[in-house]
């Protein structure tokens, strides 16, 4: 990672500037809900970039990363129904039963390679999908309301919502910082060397099992972390947030911005959620010509648009968009 | 006593049906090293195409048999527009393209059916009951399910092994470029294998639809239990597919139904209502993770080069 200025680069900046930024301009729009989209974009870019550790950098692609953030979510909405509502509780416990789960299926999965561990995650967080199902005291299939965000005494108040995207944005930069260093250090630098040939760096000496587990456990700990801050951003948890189709957004968010990029799974997150925003207005719009008033129902039907052009992404920009902007950069 | 043989019977339908679905996984996973998570479409596919066919036609039997033509045809198109451009790639490259054609899938579905779900009607003749045992009734159609599921494991077992197509399927899976250069054609070979496949897909589907009905991503869950079956079986192994679906099957269903009542009688009623329910739906999970800690490669790992 030699720091060179690539186009990449300057599209991350520019989109950090547009991250501070957004508050005061949805402010004074006066768009509550600009500020509320942004905010779970935020924390979605911080799972992304926990999955970007272990799939990018790591080469384990986990199908189920979608169940520690169900986790973190359900540790802070368990606690609230009981009563705890102290943050102080709630968020190292989310963190650390996360950090457990993480190690329980890593543990197993890593004894296994390529697609036995890609459909053993899955399994895995489906698994855990038809537990919070069957959570019938916290809500079963209908999910869980929090009633009261997690509270850190006079330190910040999570339900003042600008100070929650702010709070939202500072891990998301600590989380990336904290990756970059992970990633430049030994600890990276053999992780990375398992992925391109796990055989030559044992044989070199490292116990390349511990350093993937660790990996597996730190990715799933970040996540647990986003589940947390997404539990106290939509006041709600429900088995949907750990479906296994959310597990392959995340997948979809880090390929679109670019894998084994820093700022990759924050690009493609912004771009995925953009695009689903964004997409049944184009559609209309494009549809109005041909089809008049029908043109707005056909909005609805976005994603017959989005599952090919994930094909297109797949068959002609692997890198994806941090690829496109700086160009071919490996084979 | 009744009750065990009912779930028994139970439990074998849903294997069988498992297994329908995990063998073409299966067959194009070992054959073409393709990950298909656009599988369970195909099962959608083709509950859908008999619902509608045998609403037009009017008779089950030649609305099925139209629906898996339909389907093997759809199977078929599939691969030569966009499965046939992924073989060789990364495995991440086929989990992300199939899960793009899930949701396009899922879209046209509703775009050309609507958002209900399509009921499958019955003839009279399968919807009714049937003594197996003195004093013992079955659903007729749960048992021909059965049937026709074994049959065609059976068939699929006789193709692979006994006939020149089959043989040229299993070189094609050992060796794929020998087999083309003594003149093969593995381009057609490869369309035909995934049009079967999405064939025994949809026969899966069709013949579920009509217990439950047709509905959006009825695949989904599905599908990832035939990733189970295949993970305890092995990977690119019909026989191990086979075994590990009844078993599958079997363990799921009984499970649900006596392990509430298992657990009764060792805790606390409360403590039992509230485990039960969430146990009985992990232990196909459990199980699976015990055989990997047992075996890594699954039960039956096919022979890999």
């Amino acid at each position: 990672m030699i720091a060179r200025r690539s186009p990449g680069d300057f599209v991350a900046a520019a989109l950090l500037f547009v991250l501070l930024a957004l508050p005061p301009y949805a402010s004074l729009a006066g768009n509550p809900f600009l500020l509320s989209v942004f905010t779970r974009i935020v924390i979605l870019a911080i799972a992304a970039a926990s999955l970007n550790l272990l799939m990018g950098y790591g080469g384990m692609v986990s199908f189920g990363h979608a169940a520690y953030i169900g986790v973190g979510g359900y540790v802070v909405g368990i606690l609230a129904k009981e009563g705890i509502s102290s943050g102080f509780v709630q968020w190292p416990l989310a963190l650390a039963v996360s950090a457990l789960f993480a190690l329980a299926v890593g543990a197993l999965s890593l004894r296994t390679r390529g697609v036995y561990f890609i459909m053993i995650t899955l399994a895995f967080a489906q698994m855990i999908y038809y537990v919070a199902v069957g959570l019938a005291r916290y809500g079963g299939d209908d999910g869980l309301t929090i009633y009261r965000r997690s509270q850190f005494g006079a330190l910040i108040d999570l339900s003042n919502k600008t100070a929650f995207y702010y709070l939202c944005l500072a891990l998301l930069a600590g989380c990336t910082y904290l990756i970059w260093r992970l990633v430049n250090s030994r600890f990276g630098m053999v992780i990375q060397g398992a992925r391109s040939n796990d055989r030559r760096m044992h044989s070199i000496g490292f116990p390349t099992f511990r350093y993937r587990l660790t990996c597996f456990v730190i990715s799933g700990t970040l996540c647990g972390l986003a589940g947390a801050l997404l539990a106290n951003h939509t006041d709600f948890v429900s088995p949907a947030m750990m479906h296994w189709t959310r597990s392959g957004d995340l997948i979809v968010m880090v390929v679109l911005g670019g894998m084994g990029t820093i700022f990759g799974p924050l690009i493609g997150t912004v771009t995925l959620l953009t695009l689903e925003e964004a997409l049944p207005a184009l559609i209309s719009l494009g549809a109005r010509p041909f089809m008049g008033r029908e043109a707005a129902r056909a909005g609805e039907y976005w994603q017959i648009v989005l599952g090919p052009l994930l094909l297109l992404v797949v068959l002609y920009a692997r890198g994806g968009i941090a690829g496109l902007l700086t160009g071919p950069r490996r084979a | 006593m009744l009750l065990v043989f009912e779930q028994f019977l139970n439990g074998l339908q849903l294997g069988l049906l498992l297994f329908l679905l995990a063998a073409g996984l299966t067959l194009v996973f070992g054959i073409m090293d393709l990950v298909n998570l656009a599988h369970g479409s195909l099962y959608m596919l083709g509950a859908y195409f008999a619902a509608t066919f045998t609403t037009i036609t009017g008779s089950f039997l030649v609305g099925v048999v139209l629906a898996l033509a339909a389907t093997l045809l759809a199977g078929m198109a599939l691969e030569v527009v966009a499965m046939r451009r992924l073989y060789g790639r990364d495995h991440l490259d086929h989990v992300l393209a199939t899960f793009g054609l899930i949701l396009f899938f899922n879209e046209l579905v509703r775009l050309v059916w609507g958002p209900e779900g399509r009921n499958l009607t019955l003839p009279p003749w399968l919807n009714s009951s049937v003594e197996i045992l003195p004093g013992v009734t079955y659903s007729m159609y749960r048992l021909s399910i059965i049937v026709v599921a074994l049959l065609v494991a059976l068939a699929l077992y006789l193709v692979i092994m006994r006939t020149r197509l089959g043989m040229l399927v299993r070189a094609g899976a050992s060796n794929r470029e020998m087999t083309g250069a003594l003149g093969v054609n593995i381009n057609l070979l490869y369309t035909l294998v995934f049009g079967v496949g999405a064939a025994l897909a949809g026969l899966a589907g069709l013949m579920q639809a009509a217990i439950l009905t047709a509905q959006i991503g009825m695949g989904e869950n599905i599908l990832i239990l035939a990733f189970v079956v295949i993970i305890i079986g092995g990977i690119g192994s019909i026989r191990g597919a086979f075994i590990a679906s009844l078993l599958v099957g079997l363990i799921d269903t009984m499970g649900r139904a006596f392990l509430p009542d298992l657990l009764k009688a060792m805790l606390s009623p409360a403590a039992a209502a509230t485990v039960a329910p969430a146990l009985s739906s992990m232990l196909i999970y459990l199980i699976m993770a015990v055989v990997l800690v047992v075996r890594p490669e699954g039960l039956f790992p096919a022979a890999r080069k």
